[in-house]
């Protein structure tokens, strides 16, 4: 906001006509000393007439054009939006009209929670005929910055409240293409692949899923969230996940290449954590990472090695997992055992 | 246990730090403190705690703090930003915990209080922030912590209010804002030390959660609250807290967060920053003490994880004096 250059602009509200009758109410918390600054007698005045108005609870034209210029100068003030809403249901306003307003302050201000909530309000006025709107403007805002927490929420919202879902896996895919480290992006890939009510939920879409995050992983296998994101589309189904030749082809490659192979190997040790019999390949791609060339080790004693030298600030993490993991896959064969299922 | 030796990691500037903190409170028509007017509680609980961590709680006039904040108390129980604002859970909560500083939560009616909160509770469970609807975990911390800290846990449906977090567990074992939100590292405080408070944290995968938590940890040795975004000192609180919670601090590289941390002090005018050579505020200068007091930095009082409060206080609160 520039204030300062709208200060020589602005007529002072004790010499509009509008507004005589109405007598400014100063803030109560201190001693008003003398203010050199013109920005601040901008400021105090408006909020010394807000208070009036907000005292005298009175819902008009010149209560909302008030609370205008309170936002525009201070847009968290949460009183003043609260105070807007009542004026705006008082008045029946135009609701389209009101999300115009809000297009005008949210640049600058958009990680103020305020205008997110009065936005969603606003909205959900409105109903279903502002989905497509709402899409758009969050679009507008991830545009400038894709991992916008608020942006992604009310999206959210609007999905689920208001509708839209048809391209919105779509959009994440060209969300991904450019950036495929957006942690967003992949959130809002699993949120649309299990909720949406277009496509067939996840275990439909599974397949493709992994497929095309195999392919990120390729890419950059130093991305943190698309390995999650695997692990996610087998969530409740560990079997499936150790048995997805995908999988087990992905890790390999990685060990291979000796590239950005720190979260294969993670993903390694939850394979052999859930039963997972490693091919001889592997083994070898492992060692060949490993200085002490341990051949014939205990693999998960290998991996937590190279693990803790190669990321040392999680070494009492990979510690543990050293001291865990033969525990978990002894459970794992003797559970597999007591059902009858084979690997 | 590894016992890290602090000298070698740096010094943190107290007296500049009290300095600060008296100077931006008394400071009444500076441009921040206008602008951040209707949020003076947060400030007020923000700057108090600190102080008292570096046991300078002293230094404050406790009757002008306590006279100025009951001003805020709207006639509904709860409590708005500053005198003259509206009433919201986040408030509401700030005003407690200054309360509990100062051992007068006894100056409330407590019945009144805990009836505001209770009312923002909704069918599912989850919280509003005041009567305009908001929804948000942060809200159920904030009303969960508020409750159990006057004790009226009971006028609350917890096992609907512990379910509602329960839904918004994401797949990385993280939490977000509402179901299906992505995992956050504030939200992610907000909802272990809910559960905690509840006893519920059995519903927490601590080691999958640990493992993201502790993966926060960058290069600097900061932590961010994403995966993928830069380290901030805020997130060594809300990180740092949850870690603890589920007793899978030691998955982090202490020494290197400490050294982080002291970085973004500004040695001169006193104050911490989100990262090292931004400017100071109050915020990133309660998280960054409460952080080093959590990492057991020597000379700061003890403070508890969850309520965010020393543990003398809460001690005092739960146990008497």
């Amino acid at each position: 906001m520039d204030v300062l250059q709208k200060s020589s602009e602005r007529i002072p509200l004790s010499q509009r006509p509008e507004y005589a009758d109405v007598k400014p109410v100063p803030q109560d918390d201190g001693p008003n000393p003398i203010v050199p600054i013109s920005y601040t007698d901008e400021f105090r005045e408006t909020m010394d007439y807000f208070r009036a108005i907000y005292v005298a609870d009175e819902r008009s034209l010149r209560a909302l054009q008030l609370t205008t210029e309170a936002i525009k100068l201070n847009p968290g003030n949460y009183t003043v939006w609260q105070f807007r809403r009542l004026v705006l249901e008082a008045l029946n306003a135009d609701m389209n009209k009101e999300l115009d307003f809000v297009d005008g302050i949210v640049e600058g201000n958009s990680k103020n929670y305020q205008i997110w909530h009065h936005r969603r309000w606003v909205a959900e006025n409105l109903g279903t005929d502002a989905s497509t709107r709402e899409l758009e403007f969050t679009k507008t805002i991830l545009s400038k910055d894709a991992k916008h927490y608020h942006a992604w929420s009310h999206r959210q919202w609007v999905l689920q409240a208001l509708g839209g879902w048809k391209d919105e896996l779509t959009y994440c895919e060209l969300l991904l293409k450019d950036d495929i480290f957006n942690n967003s992006a992949w959130n809002q890939r699993y949120f649309v692949v299990t909720r949406s009510p277009l496509l067939g939920g996840l275990g439909a879409m599974r397949e493709s899923e992994v497929t095309c995050t195999v392919n990120a992983i390729m890419e950059h296998p130093e991305n943190e969230s698309p390995w999650r994101y695997l692990r996610g589309l087998y969530r409740n189904d560990t079997h499936a996940l150790v048995k997805d030749p995908q999988v087990a082809s992905v890790c390999l490659k990685i060990l291979t290449a000796k590239n950005n192979y720190v979260h294969a190997l993670s993903m390694l040790l939850d394979l052999l954590c859930h039963g997972f019999q490693p091919s001889l390949e592997i083994r070898n791609a492992v060692y060949g990472l490993s200085d002490s060339g341990a051949q014939g080790s205990d693999l998960v004693k290998v991996v937590c090695s190279i693990l803790e030298l190669v990321d040392p600030m999680r070494a009492n993490y990979w510690k543990w997992r050293r001291n865990i993991v033969p525990a978990q896959a002894a459970q794992c064969l003797k559970d597999d055992g007591l059902t009858g299922l084979s690997l | 246990m590894n016992m890290l030796d602090y000298s070698r990691m740096g010094e943190l500037a107290v007296e500049k730090h009290v300095k600060f903190i008296l100077t931006i409170e008394k400071e009444k028509d500076s441009f921040e403190s206008v602008v951040m007017e209707h949020i003076r509680l947060n400030g007020a609980y923000w700057a108090l705690t600190t102080l008292d961590i570096l046991g300078k709680l002293n230094t404050v006039d406790q009757d002008e703090v306590v006279s100025w904040m009951m001003q805020c108390q709207h006639e509904s129980g709860g409590f708005g930003g500053n005198i003259g604002h509206d009433p919201h859970l986040l408030y509401t909560l700030s005003a407690i915990q200054v309360l509990a500083l100062f051992d007068k939560i006894d100056a409330l009616d407590i019945d009144k209080v805990s009836n505001y909160i209770a009312g923002l509770q909704n069918n599912d469970g989850s919280f509003s922030g005041d009567m305009w609807g908001e929804i948000d975990t942060r809200f159920s911390c904030v009303a969960i912590l508020s409750l159990a800290l006057l004790k009226r846990l009971d006028k609350i449906n917890v096992e609907k209010a512990v379910n509602y977090i329960v839904s918004c567990k994401n797949l990385d074992g993280g939490f977000g804002c509402t179901p299906g939100a992505e995992s956050h590292a504030g939200q992610i405080f907000c909802c272990v030390a809910a559960l905690a408070v509840t006893g519920s944290l059995h519903h927490v995968d601590k080691d999958l959660l640990g493992w993201w938590l502790c993966e926060r940890q960058v290069k600097s040795g900061g932590l961010n609250g994403r995966p993928e975004k830069l380290p901030d000192v805020c997130y060594s609180w809300w990180v740092l807290s949850s870690l603890i919670m589920i007793d899978r601090v030691h998955w982090i590289d202490k020494e290197k967060l400490i050294k982080f941390i002291l970085d973004c002090q500004d040695k001169e005018n006193g104050g911490i920053s989100d990262q090292p050579e931004d400017a100071v505020d109050v915020f990133h200068t309660y998280f960054g003490v409460a952080g080093l007091s959590l990492l057991e930095y020597p000379g700061l009082k003890a403070i508890d994880p969850a309520y965010a409060l020393p543990v003398d206080v809460v001690n005092r609160i739960f146990f008497g004096r």
